[in-house]
């Protein structure tokens, strides 16, 4: 597993082990901020910025960050550069603000980020773990402008707030509420499922090759503990 | 002779019933509700009915063919759905819309399911529901076209309680094509009664829950509670989808926690929600509670040894 090539680190991210899609990890900015693609848009790329520096910073000090106390230290890290994030997006994009309200400062506690710091940077270099977090932060990006795009113009007959004429008499106002939200997401799963054939990992199979962050854990600690239940 | 011996496991008696004739009994049960809403809300309605009829079991039919499933359109449970649905809207929505619902009642709530049997909630409701949350037009509901009436905002506003109950039970009042005529309705329960399709306990808990509590709540009226329980789809919906075999439980204490639950919830929305119209929240909330009623009114085996192991 070490030696997987450095493209295989980027890519894994956009579709293989997309982290909305196939990980089901951050589930809640994805329902939260996808009723309008620009809010998405913004979601993903603020996700995607802390991202790779928090995958840096932590690979940087994985040999000091003792193991009793690694989560509370991820989360500083984290915390820290969603704060410059947050400070630089109210400052020069207050839209992308007001669209994201609390959502932007909770990315601190966002599955993702603490995911990708304890399964893949906490354990690889510095390279391979900014790569990670950049494959990841795109595919997060990408699963959700796509659940944005549906749910924004099927939904509201707008794209990122720009009026679609011919949509708007027909437009499906349940997409754009929480329970279409829901509906966009299990429908995008199970076509991300068919787009890779099934490769995706199979939730139902309980062994570290079942398992979707197999790729970057090698602890099988998870293992042991279903096999002593 | 010795081919007249079979052998086989039981159950040995086949009482003749299959998916399809009991899905026939209930088209046929529809079948006054039908013509009541046809002759009541004017052609409009027909052509409603049509559409998502036609489209449900089209969907059913492209689906299985696209994945290769074995065809089961031939159970006309496709075509109850149609006219479940078809009877649950007004006459006046467009016809695109009656797509849509048929689009999530069979594709999305039934076939990723796994087709009859395996849906988790009842279809017609649920794509109700779903238009009901998408639509406008579904909360305008049309108005006779045989009566002059005076056109107001919902079937349960004020306005209406002050109507005479004669025109209530015939179903001389807005809202959806089959839901208004509840002599029709009770027609085709009495017919599904005889025929053993459904069980008196839901429809009778159901209905009573919501008279017991209107009564209440209106101040020991029982002209203004009986109104209530007229008005609205509280009858479709307790007499044809909360019945639905697959989604509601099949022990008789569990059908009256069913019906007891659901009269209740739609008593809280129609008084104190914020849609005037409750039933078909509350039958889709008690279809996904159903496993659990089940699991809490199972049947004691007997000799089973009392306690789990």
């Amino acid at each position: 597993m070490q030696n997987k090539s450095n493209m295989s680190v980027f890519l894994k991210g956009i579709l293989k082990e997309n982290p909305v899609l196939v990980l089901i990890l951050g589930t809640c900015p994805t329902l939260a901020t996808t009723t309008t693609v620009t809010g998405a848009f913004g979601m993903g790329i603020a996700a995607l910025v802390v991202l790779i520096c928090s995958n840096v910073f932590i690979s940087l000090l994985r040999k000091i960050i003792p193991d009793n106390v690694r989560i509370p230290c991820y989360i500083v890290i984290i915390a820290g550069f969603v704060t410059i994030v947050q400070m630089i997006v109210k400052a020069f994009f207050p839209v992308i603000d007001s669209l994201l309200g609390v959502y932007l400062p909770l990315i601190t506690v966002n599955c993702i980020i603490l995911g990708r710091a304890e399964m893949f940077a906490s354990k690889n270099n510095v390279v391979k773990s900014a790569l990670d977090g950049m494959g990841m932060g795109i595919g997060f990006t990408l699963a959700l402008c796509g659940m944005a795009f549906i749910r924004e113009v099927f939904g509201n007959a707008t794209f990122a707030g720009i009026e679609i004429p011919f949509l708007v008499p027909y437009k499906i106002d349940f997409l754009v509420k929480s329970p279409g939200g829901l509906l966009v997401f299990g429908m995008l799963i199970a076509l991300v499922y068919v787009l890779t054939h099934g490769k995706a990992p199979i939730k139902r199979e309980f062994s570290c090759a079942g398992c979707p962050s197999a790729g970057s854990c090698h602890t099988g600690s998870c293992q042991l503990k279903g096999d002593e239940q | 002779m010795s081919n007249n011996l079979k052998l086989s496991v039981s159950p040995h008696i086949h009482s003749g019933n299959s998916t399809s004739t009991i899905m026939l009994d209930v088209i046929v049960a529809l079948i006054p509700a039908t013509v009541a809403g046809c002759i009541i809300f004017g052609l409009r309605s027909c052509l409603v009915l049509a559409a998502c009829i036609v489209s449900c079991v089209l969907f059913e039919f492209l689906y299985n063919l696209i994945l290769k499933k074995e065809q089961t359109i031939g159970d006309f449970s496709a075509v109850v759905t149609g006219l479940l649905l078809g009877l649950n809207l007004p006459a006046n929505i467009p016809i695109w819309q009656c797509i849509i619902g048929s689009f999530i009642a069979i594709i999305i709530v039934k076939c990723l399911f796994g087709g009859i049997g395996c849906n988790i909630v009842n279809p017609a409701i649920t794509a109700r529901v779903f238009m009901l949350v998408s639509f406008g037009t579904m909360t305008t509901a049309a108005m006779p076209t045989v009566v002059d009436t005076v056109a107001g905002a919902t079937p349960l506003s004020a306005e209406t309680i002050e109507q005479s109950i004669g025109e209530l039970f015939l179903g001389l009042k807005g809202g959806a094509i089959g839901e208004t005529c509840i002599l029709a309705l009770v027609v085709g329960l009495v017919y599904l009664l005889v025929r053993k399709v459904i069980s008196w306990h839901i429809p009778l808990t159901f209905i009573g829950t919501v008279y017991i509590c209107s009564f209440f709540m209106e101040g020991l009226d029982p002209i203004k509670a009986l109104a209530m329980i007229l008005s609205g789809g509280l009858f479709i919906g307790a007499i044809f989808m909360a019945t639905d075999y697959v989604t509601s439980p099949s022990t008789a204490w569990g059908k009256v926690v069913f019906g007891v639950g659901a009269g209740l919830l739609t008593f809280l929305i129609r008084y104190f929600g914020d849609y005037p119209e409750g039933v078909s929240f509350a039958i889709l909330f008690f279809n996904i509670l159903t496993p659990y009623i089940e699991k809490w009114t199972k049947h004691k085996v007997l000799l089973a040894g009392g306690k789990k192991a």
